[in-house]
């Protein structure tokens, strides 16, 4: 884990907040600041333990993902679909301005 | 109060196929109970219309000799199964006015076997939490020495403080670290989270979808049996679903463990563990021992290494399965002059900080830069763990471990996120190699705190895990009920 080195600090969770699309005020940035330093600390021991011959374990299912055939199951329930939006127009999802 | 409580899931479902009282009697006597404890913080919703109207359906149909598994039975639902026209919150503000269009399939399933909806339970938001307290209204607390205001363990808090107070009959839970096991041990109650794929994933909040499963929280063994039958079962609806049939659990209660191997693996006893526990823990070696069981000492010898496995998988998978609360399609929205400022202010009010900080946590591990070395790592290290366990199923048939390294702890006393997740380190492995577990009561620690121990099996040994589970608690006779409980 070579990269480790790197702690994270504010500039970082600038960073990773952006990229989380998440609002972190100012004044709670040193405290998560730390609280990620320690998470990833702990989780360093794992530089520990030979892995150079392990295959990465994505899934403990022991079956191959199903497939099923390409075919409409559902539809027509755009009422349903928009139901809980928190704003809608003539069937679609109103966001705000993306465009000049 | 009310006789009715004291029945069980199994004697109340015989009782009312006896007709010594109706669904409508049983019911009732929930919701006086409901009410009776509500100090506990158990319900965030209850929907007793929609349960007069399905103990009343019951009624009807065990009048006609037509009663389904779950006949008339009044259970909670955590606030993770999306339940059709029921508000569904995952206890996040970010959800708070959100009403499913449909139903999750474990509890239709549920519904199908005749069970009655008593309300939504809360948890941790998100399901992220061992203790309770991040759930956006307030914690719940645990019904034993109701006056100390202990936790009652996370994620499935309400679960199971709702099961031990009596003011369900038993009830659903979600488990993704430890999240059934671990709050049922500080509850005294048991918890079964079994293999995953077993219960269908589909209209369940998803949190960590390589580990997520769900499964019951109830009085009894032989309740969680009765449960799990109707809880289980092939989905084509979701991708990692088993398509195994899974034997009647409730033909393997009495089947006992003669000649059966128990494995005690090494690592398991380590420092830090309460006293209290190592005692119980000897103890049901002991009691296991003495009914016919093997003891095979055995070693996981990566286990020490699951917790920081699953803090970089569970977070990695949750800051994905998260990116979908955007304020556009359903959730709370706060209004912005862009697109992204949107995102990110709907986000940042949206969730709690324990949300915010797995979904940092898992963002940075799978940035760019970082993804090899932490989270392709810990899917590696995954590996090892999870070979430790088929290398010990080789020589053992369970693997017997303390639930939790300490009882339950007063709400508010541990602030720090790191010593918070050490609650798990007992259930996480099982999790990450995807095995069925079982917790159940054994005892009561010197504060009078009920301690839990851990049956771990192989994938889809479910029916054996019951039968050795009843075994250890014929031998406990756990009979104690919460000084908090209705009455």
């Amino acid at each position: 884990m070579s990269n480790k080195e790197s702690i994270v600090d504010i500039p970082t969770v600038n960073k990773i907040a952006r990229l989380s699309r998440l609002n972190i005020p100012e004044a709670s940035k040193q405290n998560l600041t730390n609280d990620l330093n320690n998470i990833l600390g702990f989780v360093a021991q794992l530089d520990e333990v030979n892995t150079s011959d392990v295959k990465p374990l994505a899934s403990v299912t022991g079956h191959k993902l199903p497939l099923r055939s390409d075919k409409v199951t559902d539809g027509n329930i755009e009422d349903l679909v928009l139901k809980n939006a928190p704003e809608s127009s003539s069937g679609f999802f109103v966001v705000p301005k993306v465009i000049e | 109060m009310s006789d009715l409580l004291k029945f069980d899931l199994l004697s109340a479902s015989i009782a009312l196929k006896n007709k010594e009282f109706s669904s409508l009697e049983l019911t009732n006597a929930y919701f006086e109970a409901i009410e009776q404890t509500s100090a506990l913080g158990a319900y965030l919703e209850i929907v007793k219309d929609r349960s007069m109207d399905m103990a009343k359906a019951s009624d009807k149909n065990i009048k006609n000799g037509t009663a389904r598994p779950l006949e008339g039975l009044p259970i909670g639902v955590k606030d993770m199964f999306c339940t059709k026209d029921v508000k569904t919150t995952a206890s996040s503000k970010i959800l708070e006015n959100f009403c499913p269009t449909y139903e999750s399939t474990v509890t239709q399933n549920l519904w199908d076997d005749g069970a009655v909806m008593l309300g939504k339970l809360s948890c941790d938001e998100f399901a992220m939490g061992s203790s309770n307290e991040t759930a956006a209204k307030g914690n719940v607390v645990n019904p034993w020495l109701k006056n100390s205001k202990m936790s009652p363990g996370g994620s499935s808090g309400g679960s199971a403080s709702a099961v031990a107070a009596r003011s369900a009959l038993a009830a659903t839970g979600t488990d993704t670290g430890g999240s059934i096991r671990q709050p049922a041990a500080f509850c005294g109650i048991t918890g079964f989270k079994p293999t995953y794929g077993r219960c269908s994933r589909w209209g369940i909040v998803a949190f960590s979808s390589s580990l997520d499963q769900a499964g019951p929280l109830t009085r009894t063994v032989s309740d969680a049996a009765l449960m799990l039958n109707s809880m289980a079962s092939y989905d084509k609806k979701d991708s990692t679903s088993a398509n195994l049939e899974m034997p009647d659990l409730m033909n393997y209660l009495d089947k006992g463990i003669r000649g059966k191997k128990i494995g005690i693996p090494k690592e398991y006893t380590q420092d830090g563990i309460s006293e209290d526990i190592v005692l119980f823990y000897e103890k049901s070696i002991n009691w296991l021992k003495d009914s016919g069981a093997e003891i095979v000492p055995v070693s996981l010898p990566h286990t020490k290494y699951a917790l920081p496995v699953y803090y970089i998988i569970a977070p990695a998978e949750a800051s994905s399965n998260l990116a979908r609360y955007d304020g556009v399609r359903y959730g709370k929205r706060n209004e912005a002059a862009s697109l992204d400022e949107m995102y990110e202010i709907t986000r940042g009010n949206g969730f709690g900080e324990e949300v915010k900080r797995r979904i940092m946590i898992g963002t940075y591990v799978l940035s760019s830069g970082y993804y090899d070395a932490y989270y392709l790592k810990a899917q590696k290290v995954r590996r090892l763990i999870k070979e430790d366990f088929d290398n010990v199923f080789e020589e053992v048939d369970y693997i017997l471990t303390p639930s939790t390294p300490t009882t339950s702890f007063e709400l508010g006393k541990k602030q720090d996120p790191l010593t918070m997740y050490l609650n798990d380190i007992f259930t996480v492995p099982a999790s990450l190699a995807g095995l069925p577990g079982i917790s159940l009561p054994v005892g009561l620690d010197k504060s009078g705190l009920p301690i839990g121990i851990q049956l771990i099996a192989n994938s889809f040994d479910e029916p054996g895990l019951i039968s050795t589970a009843r075994v250890l608690e014929r031998s406990a006779e756990f009979n104690f009920i919460a000084d908090g409980a209705a009455k």
